[in-house]
């Protein structure tokens, strides 16, 4: 399909063939929404995997606090995205949302959150950490539980410290599944799509358009499904090639 | 689902430092925690405030009024019932739907040799690695095609398997046991009554993750939906209380009453049965 001008609204969906990838290449809306997804991605999944790994760490063994923290922190995970983004622009709301408010009770001034050129984009990529945290921290808990007591105990009587055992022994014994975690959260963010068109729609003047929120337009909006399609090409070969890198990367750590 | 406890070798020695390092540790958890539940806190408080209220300057956490009006008026404010039902039928028909398919494709990778057995099980295995997104306008051209945009059958059929069960529950059959099986093969038993009775019933715990897992995902989806349906009448909760809200709906209140109607099915799950919500999720990262 993306090798033809192909459209709903036409009888005949002649080829074109590598037309609509050209015509990407000089399209800067492409080129935004590419770089918002890339700054997206890169902010996003260092800090859920290393947020995600502290908590797990610190939830990971028994006791009632923990798996009540455990629950808490994984709520948003099963909590529908676009319904809860309804919420977080109620809460950034300048006038009648309750942060709105705390600003104005500190008297630092307001301001329109989910409008402003600089702000936005950090917004979306909190709200995307509030949801997703969770689900990373389950993956990285459910691997810790995998790992041998005998292993860390022998360490300790070796002389390890808390920062030892965790590089040498927990980390090489979590590396499968943190990987795993890893490039499920790199694919989720580079799809980023439901906060965005639920809080900002893309704006404010494009500040936060992602790949898939224009191939959206692209697609069912405008109906221009050959282009829409060049766009899912592109997403999807990026996809592929950071998937590739990282297993890369783990594979060169296995050898040393 | 953690069941150790702290080892002996962990209890280290109580100075003040590391005892400050420790109340500090909780205390940002705490403080973070509290930034998690806020949103949802906020959503239910709100949903029973009044009009005056939710205007209110500044802006307060507790109700002045308790007010349950936005209960009732969302059923005539929004077709409500229709985007729950529509919800009900949506992610109810895929979980069912899938989870007998998942399980047949499944059993038959696990257990028969027939040609061609790898190049299905890698093919299943490929299609674990492509997001539903990318096949997104391709997919649209086909249920066009097929004039099934804005149907019950648009919305379920395409989701009718997914290579994450199919995968899931074929891991889980080829750990149990071949004698088993075969001890029923031996007794005369079909193919399909040794899956039927004998693997489905030891099955029930991957099958129950499963099930969780694919309603969980349908019931919250926003873009499938949101492609596939076009009229109001056929949207689910997740995009028609979006649109709505973009809209129509002034009415925070009674936006906010739908949000905690739609999250309240899968919270009272989540209540009940939390660990078949983690299992899914801490599955795909053991493989």
């Amino acid at each position: 399909m993306s090798l033809h001008n192909w459209s709903y609204l036409q009888s005949t969906q002649p080829f074109i063939g590598f037309q609509n990838y050209v015509d990407l290449a000089s399209d800067p809306r492409f080129w935004n929404a590419l770089g918002n997804t890339v700054i997206f991605s890169a902010v996003t999944v260092p800090l859920q995997i290393v947020i995600g790994m502290l908590l797990a760490l610190k939830f990971s063994r028994s006791g009632f606090f923990r798996r009540f923290f455990q629950s808490i922190y994984f709520f948003p995970v099963i909590s529908a995205f676009a319904t809860m983004a309804i919420v977080w622009k109620f809460l950034l709301s300048p006038d009648i949302g309750p942060f709105a408010a705390w600003e104005r009770a500190l008297g630092i001034p307001t301001v329109n959150i989910l409008q402003s050129t600089a702000l936005a984009l950090p917004a979306v990529i909190v709200v995307g950490l509030w949801k997703n945290i969770g689900f990373t921290m389950v993956i990285i808990i459910a691997a810790l539980q995998e790992v041998p007591e005998s292993l860390n105990e022998a360490a300790a009587l070796d002389g390890a410290g808390t920062w030892g055992r965790f590089r040498n022994v927990t980390l090489p014994a979590i590396r499968q599944p943190l990987l795993f975690a890893t490039i499920l959260a790199v694919i989720a963010s580079l799809q980023v799509f439901d906060q965005v068109y639920v809080m900002t729609g893309g704006g404010p003047l494009f500040h936060t358009e992602t790949l898939v929120t224009y191939m959206y337009e692209l697609g069912f909006q405008q109906y221009r499904s050959g282009y829409a399609a060049a766009v899912a090409w592109v997403l999807f070969i990026l996809i592929m090639l950071v998937s590739v890198v990282q297993l890369r990367i783990f594979r060169y750590r296995d050898v040393d | 689902m953690s069941t150790r406890s702290v080892p002996v070798y962990l209890r280290q020695k109580r100075t003040p430092l590391r005892l400050t390092l420790t109340i500090l540790g909780w205390a940002l958890i705490c403080l973070v925690a509290l930034f998690v539940v806020f949103p949802f806190v906020w959503m239910i408080l709100t949903s029973f405030k009044t009009e005056k209220d939710v205007f209110a300057l500044p802006a307060q956490l507790w109700p002045a009024h308790w007010s349950f009006a936005a209960y009732s008026e969302i059923w005539q404010e929004l077709p409500f019932a229709r985007l729950f039902l529509n919800s009900v039928i949506f992610a109810g028909g895929v979980t069912v739907i899938s989870v007998v398919f998942d399980s047949l494709a499944a059993y038959a990778l696990a257990r028969l040799d027939f040609p061609g057995k790898n190049i299905a099980f890698y093919l299943v295995i490929a299609t674990l690695m492509v997001p539903y997104q990318i096949t997104l306008i391709p997919l649209f051209q086909e249920l066009f095609d097929f004039h099934w945009l804005d149907s019950y059958q648009g919305l379920i059929v395409p989701r009718a398997t997914s290579a994450f069960g199919i995968f899931l529950l074929r891991q889980f059959f080829v750990s149990i046991p071949r004698d088993l099986d075969q001890a029923a093969r031996i007794d005369g038993a079909s193919e399909f009554r040794i899956y039927a009775q004998i693997m489905m019933p030891l099955a029930k715990p991957a099958l129950a993750t499963l099930a969780v897992f694919q309603f969980m995902n349908n019931w919250n989806d926003f873009l499938w939906p949101l492609v596939v349906t076009s009229s109001t009448d056929m949207r689910t909760l997740p995009a028609g209380l979006t649109l709505f809200g973009g809209q129509y709906v002034v009415d925070y209140a009674v936006l906010m009453a739908g949000a905690t109607i739609s999250l309240l099915p899968l919270a009272l799950a989540f209540f009940f049965a939390q660990r078949y919500f983690v299992q899914g999720i801490a599955t795909t990262g053991i493989k």
